[in-house]
């Protein structure tokens, strides 16, 4: 039987239990047996894109402490965080340490949901049906740095009832960039409302993506435009029936 | 170094952008976002050729040395003058006393980023020497004044109608917003300056080492008329620019049109060996070639900074860039702009003056994917970011103590588990206080400035008591 830890962000963490909860029912449901390490906090990457990088290790090294003691795989709700610890953990310590050492052995058993789902359990179907117009956003580090390019809309492609609807400019960033929104909040205002705006013009009744930090800015956006697109992450979606 | 440069506020400037530069930007972007797109759809093996690009300019500049002598001793046997200037003031002087020399009193410019970096057209003008930018957009940009917004489109921020009015002020004319029209008033009133002027100056493209050619790629012809009319040619060339050879440069003419225009070839390629050997030839008299290194040697030593120097000047990057497409150039406060410039100035100004510039970009990575040298741009930007939090070799922190105190504190609550959990567990009640209709629409300091553009969803936090819950359970039923 598979097995594998459950790595739950620090965004999902604090803003989406239900997301969790569902990924747990289906990872469950698909014969996984999952593990919940509590010591887990955030992977970092808010501190290492400002430039904190030695602030960062010390974050990196409990997040490799809590998910050492097995050698399952580790599945998250977010290709950013993931990519984090695939791309970034590995620069963090010097080559040939033990730390480096972990740090490369970690991230070759980091995967984002789909990508676990897609890759690693070779699953395409998950028996959801979601009769509705959906239209997706492809998050950037998910798409560029993770590389995944077909998994989520493989997924989606077996959900029944599903009407797919490619969004104009599916790729291009929503305006989160982390803490982006925070440092120009006008300039993120901006790319945020535009990505809104094609959501409002593509007619979906939903927007979905892959990425808890995208989910805040988009919904938050759509709430604020007075929509009623519902923005959801792939998970919910999938775990509808 | 460059002289000292004003403080670069991005941010404030973010708070005032002119309404209509995100539009003019967005349609002309979006076209040649679309056409590169095309060309590159056409070329099977558009992956190795890029990687070709990346592996040349960095073997390049890792051995700038070399290849610079090289490049002096083939400028020189094909009868060029070379100079050598350290600083944009010593580059400037060299300009001016080769004008002085030669009782310059009016000189046409081609496009020239270098010439931008020098601010030498304000030298020339103090001078008492005109100077014209004989490129239709730099010539529309020196009309208004500015500088350019766009790497290859200088005028880019600019509508016909903006262009039109322009023109209809400065030249005393009724000028309509027919772009074909626009280019045959500028083009009349070039065309006599070429005829009149006593120098040339230009940049250029590459500088090939083999054999000591000027490469000028154009779209408009002014830069051969530029380097073939008046008697006097200088050239004013970042050391960066030099490549290996003639097989090396047919990489970046077939990666350069297609990521900056996305045309096959540019309309112009001209190469420049010396000048004139002999009467009845077509070049100038004189040739000079100024190499301006402005800090660059010192970039060369920062293994991660330096991929910048790769840089073939296609603009490809800003033209993909949603923070560009929305802020325009003048955002990024000097004469390069889009993801590109965010990496420039803060290396080439210090990490003082730029500072908010490594943090102008969503990190979203679109730049690295379409960089036809594969310039890592997300990494050097997060390099600056360092830089600019921690300090570095090169650089101390430039970052308020406040905000760094504060990713102090951060990291503690994220590498105390502890902290972190028992934080986790207080948030959705001390933020329940702020909770409207399930969102959370006005936070204080520092949400507040997530919360002035949208609100924050709930704080709900119930996974971790669920899971404890479920193991609880699951426990009992065995």
């Amino acid at each position: 039987m598979a097995k594998a830890q459950l790595f739950i962000t620090c965004l999902a963490d604090q803003f989406y239990t239900g997301t969790l909860q569902n990924m747990t029912r289906l990872l469950e449901e698909l014969g996984v047996e999952l593990i919940f390490p509590p010591e887990q906090t955030c992977c970092g990457q808010p501190l290492y894109n400002n430039g904190f990088e030695d602030r960062t290790r010390e974050v990196a090294r409990n997040f490799l402490r809590a998910f050492s003691h097995t050698d399952a795989p580790i599945v998250g709700p977010s290709g950013s965080c993931a990519s984090m610890i695939k791309h970034h953990y590995p620069d963090l310590f010097p080559v040939g340490t033990p730390e480096h050492n972990l740090a490369n052995e970690i991230a070759a058993r980091t995967h984002e949901f789909t990508d676990y789902l897609v890759n690693v359990l070779k699953v395409t179907d998950v028996g959801a049906v979601y009769p509705h117009k959906v239209t997706y956003h492809a998050s950037c580090h998910y798409l560029r740095e993770m590389g995944l390019k077909t998994e989520a809309k493989s997924l989606l492609s077996n959900v029944k009832g599903l009407e797919f609807i490619t969004l104009n400019e599916e790729d291009t960033c929503c305006g989160f960039g982390g803490a982006f929104t925070v440092t120009f909040p006008e300039v993120s205002r901006l790319l945020m409302e535009k990505k809104v705006g094609n959501i409002i013009a593509s007619q979906a009744d939903t927007v979905v993506m892959c990425e808890p930090g995208c989910l805040m800015n988009v919904a938050g956006g759509l709430y604020k435009a007075g929509s009623n697109i519902r923005a959801m992450h792939i998970i919910d979606l999938l775990a509808e029936r | 170094m460059s002289e000292p440069h004003s403080y670069i506020g991005f941010e404030e400037y973010s708070q005032r952008i002119p309404q209509s530069i995100p539009a003019a930007v967005q349609q002309a972007t979006s076209r040649f976002v679309g056409l590169r797109a095309a060309r590159v759809a056409e070329m099977p093996h558009w992956e190795q050729l890029r990687q070709l690009g990346s592996d040349i300019r960095l073997h390049t500049i890792e051995n700038l040395d070399y290849y610079l002598t090289k490049l002096e001793i083939n400028v020189q046997a094909a009868g060029g003058i070379v100079h050598w200037a350290a600083t944009a003031g010593d580059a400037r002087q060299i300009v001016l006393q080769i004008a002085k020399e030669h009782d310059v009193k009016l000189a046409v410019k081609s496009k020239s980023m270098a010439t931008e970096e020098i601010e030498l057209n304000h030298a020339l003008e103090e001078a008492g020497i005109e100077a014209l930018e004989t490129d239709l957009g730099e010539y529309i940009i020196q009309l208004a004044g500015t500088g350019p917004s766009h790497i290859i489109v200088p005028a880019v921020h600019l509508k016909k109608e903006e262009i039109a009015s322009l023109f209809s002020e400065k030249l005393k004319i009724q000028a309509p917003a027919d772009p074909a029209v626009l280019a045959r008033i500028a083009r009349e009133t070039l065309r006599e300056k070429f005829l009149n002027a006593e120098m040339g100056i230009t940049g250029a493209n590459f500088l090939v080492a083999e054999t000591g050619t000027l490469v000028i790629v154009t779209n408009e012809g002014n830069g051969r008329m530029c380097s073939t009319m008046p008697d006097l040619h200088v050239a004013v060339v970042g050391i960066d620019k030099v490549i290996p050879d003639w097989e090396t440069l047919t990489v970046f003419l077939k990666l350069l049109a297609r990521s900056a225009t996305g045309q096959k070839i540019s309309t112009y390629t001209q190469f420049i060996t010396g000048p004139r050997k002999e009467e009845g030839e077509f070049g100038p008299k004189e040739f000079h070639l100024v190499l301006l290194d402005n800090g660059r040697s010192k970039i060369l030593q920062d293994s991660v900074g330096r991929e910048i120097f790769k840089c073939i000047r296609c603009g490809a990057c800003a033209n993909v860039c949603p923070v560009y497409k929305h802020v325009g150039g003048f955002a990024y406060g000097w004469f390069i702009s889009g993801p590109i410039g965010a990496i420039f100035a803060p290396q080439m100004l210090g990490t003082r003056v730029a500072r908010e510039l490594p943090y102008a970009s969503t990190l979203c990575g679109a730049c690295a994917d379409v960089c036809p040298v594969k310039i890592p741009i997300p990494k050097i930007l997060r390099h600056l970011r360092k830089r600019v939090a921690e300090g570095d070799v090169v650089s101390g922190p430039a970052m308020a103590t406040s905000i760094r105190a504060t990713a102090g504190l951060v990291s503690l609550a994220l590498a105390w588990n502890w902290i972190y959990r028992t934080g986790t567990r207080l948030l959705p009640s001390i933020m329940g206080v702020f909770l409207k209709d399930g969102w959370i629409p006005s936070a204080p300091y520092p949400l507040s400035r997530w919360t002035s553009v949208r609100p924050l969803p709930r704080f709900n936090a119930q996974f971790r008591s669920w899971w404890k819950n479920k193991l609880g359970k699951k426990d009992t039923s065995r």
